[in-house]
């Protein structure tokens, strides 16, 4: 057979489907990434209501929970799932393709370019995952919080909830590695998407990097400062 | 004259894509700074069937940085420590003396080794045989004016025409990705007009090749540009994928038998 037709064979063998295409999931990965840090960046936001008080937090708990009388937080919810399983369906998919291409590795090889934050992406996010859940159980739900306070009628313990939460040390420590993790990972991810999605252009280079670090440090560094508040007493 | 050197080499021996491999040490005495690292493993080699042993197989061909055969990871990196430069570019005076240097092939599922420090790339020319072409009526040349070609593009175009095929980039790919080159084959035709009526259908099934040759996938690491002998960028990379996604979205299959007349 020529080279010819080897490869239009081949290219017929594997289908055009998008999803089947490295491509492509490279794309489904970076767009329910994007909904994953627009939603970390607007929790964020909402979260800092911890420092305007008990009463500011527990309305806004009570808000999430009224839109759309009741539906809002479904929506949301189901958007955050979706986003969630195709992200970790094309994260392992991808990884798995990723290891079958090198099945012999170097003996010597040098990292030059690459970060450690871009070599650490697939275990960054497998502690994401097991913090996700936690963080449900704990915050949402209360199954992993000895001292949840579960909603009655029209009033939420958010705050009591999370202050008491974290006065727990080995739970703040948790959420702390969790948040350095997430900074571990949007650092990349953020620069990362916008190349996948091919947004490059030598005018925003240095824009691209300064907005990922940006964004990160804005979000880690406010994420961690609520177990911090609760450690030290600042909040209470 | 410069000192000669005494180096050590490690190299990665192996008889045959079925065979077992190993890491072999070999002396590389007196060795002359201004040589080549091709020609540094000439000498090795006359050693060896001196001593009736088997020379080491390595690739080469031009020995001048155009051809792209000169496949081997120095020391960790495709091609050697210094950037934009192919093996048979690099002189031993980048190395010092008493130097252990671990000469291993590129490393990929799509490149099976085919003897010592030789792969077979010919999943690059499927690749290209799947879209890297321009069709065109044959005849007469036109007139090299006739088409418009603004030059910013025809420089684009140009820098990534300018790979030579080498492989380095999915060597220095810790997924072992061969998107760098892809996508300097997209954009070399896809910046200029002949390359327009092909656009679309050739990023699709150029990319469906990649993927059925088991190349991995682009993680942005940024190893292929810092590797790649010719400076490709990794801008390419990103036109490539903003061109496949518009392809994706706007793909029509084929209509079958044509359509009513
Ligand atoms: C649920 C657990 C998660 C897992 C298992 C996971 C896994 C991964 C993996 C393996 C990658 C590919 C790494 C690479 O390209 O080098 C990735 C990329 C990415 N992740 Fe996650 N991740 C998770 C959660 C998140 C979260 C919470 C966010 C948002 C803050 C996020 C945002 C991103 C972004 C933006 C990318 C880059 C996509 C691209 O390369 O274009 N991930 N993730
Ligand atoms: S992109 Fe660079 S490293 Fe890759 S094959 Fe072309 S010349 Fe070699
Ligand atoms: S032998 Fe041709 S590029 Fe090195």
């Amino acid at each position: 057979m020529s080279v010819a037709e080897q490869s239009i064979a081949g290219a017929e063998a594997r289908g055009h489907g998008f999803l089947a295409s490295s491509v492509g999931r490279k794309i489904v990965m970076a767009a329910s990434g994007i909904v994953l840090f627009g939603f970390v960046t607007v929790h964020m936001i909402g979260n800092t209501q911890a420092y305007m008080g008990a009463k500011s937090l527990n309305a806004y708990a009570e808000f999430l929970h009224g839109m759309l009388h009741g539906g809002g937080i479904w929506i949301f919810r189901a958007v955050l799932l979706t986003a969630t399983g195709l992200h970790v369906w094309s994260a392992t998919t991808l990884t798995l393709d990723n290891l079958a291409a090198r099945p012999v590795g170097y003996r010597a090889q040098q990292s030059v370019a690459s970060t450690w934050a871009s070599r650490t992406m697939r275990w960054s996010g497998v502690i994401l995952a097991v913090f996700i859940v936690f963080h449900l159980l704990h915050l949402t739900t209360g199954q992993l919080h000895p001292a949840f306070k579960a909603p009655q009628g029209h009033e939420y313990f958010a705050y009591d909830n999370f202050v008491s939460g974290f006065k727990v040390p080995a739970v703040a420590a948790f959420y702390i590695v969790a948040q350095l993790c997430l900074g571990l990972h949007m650092w990349h991810g953020v620069w990362s998407f916008t190349q996948t999605l091919g947004l490059s252009h030598p005018r925003y280079e240095g824009l691209r990097r300064n907005f990922a670090t940006g964004l990160t440090l804005l979000v880690v560094g406010v994420n961690i400062s609520y177990p911090v508040a609760v450690i030290t007493g600042f909040i209470h | 004259m410069s000192k000669h050197l005494n180096l050590t080499l490690h190299v990665w021996r192996q008889k045959n894509t079925s065979c077992d491999g190993k890491f072999v040490e070999y002396p590389a005495e007196n060795v002359s700074p201004d040589m080549s690292f091709l020609e540094m493993l000439d000498v090795v080699n006359e050693g060896l069937i001196r001593k009736g042993e088997d020379p080491i197989t390595f690739d080469h061909d031009c020995r001048e940085g155009i051809c792209g055969t000169c496949s081997m990871v120095i020391n960790g990196r495709p091609h050697g420590p210094k950037e934009r430069t192919t093996t048979c570019q690099l002189h031993m005076r980048s190395f010092q003396d008493g130097e252990s240097i671990t000469l291993e092939p590129w490393r990929a599922e799509a490149f099976p080794v085919l003897r010592d420090l030789m792969v077979d790339r010919t999943a690059f020319d499927r690749i290209i045989a799947a879209g890297g072409f321009i069709s065109v009526p044959t005849g007469s040349p036109q007139d090299a004016n006739a088409l418009p070609i603004p030059k910013e593009n025809a420089e684009l175009a140009m820098d990534a025409a300018a790979c030579i095929g080498c492989g380095a980039c999915v060597a220095a790919c810790p997924n072992a990705s061969a998107m760098l080159f892809v996508s300097a084959k997209i954009n070399h035709l896809g910046q200029l007009p002949q390359g327009q009526p092909e656009r679309y259908s050739r990023v699709r099934d150029m990319i469906a090749q990649m993927d059925a040759e088991e190349f991995g996938t682009c993680t942005n690491h940024g190893e292929c540009e810092i590797a790649c002998p010719k400076g490709i960028k990794m801008e390419n990379i990103a036109r490539m994928n903003r061109d496949f996604l518009k392809a994706s979205l706007t793909y029509r299959p084929a209509v079958v038998g044509g359509g009513a007349g």
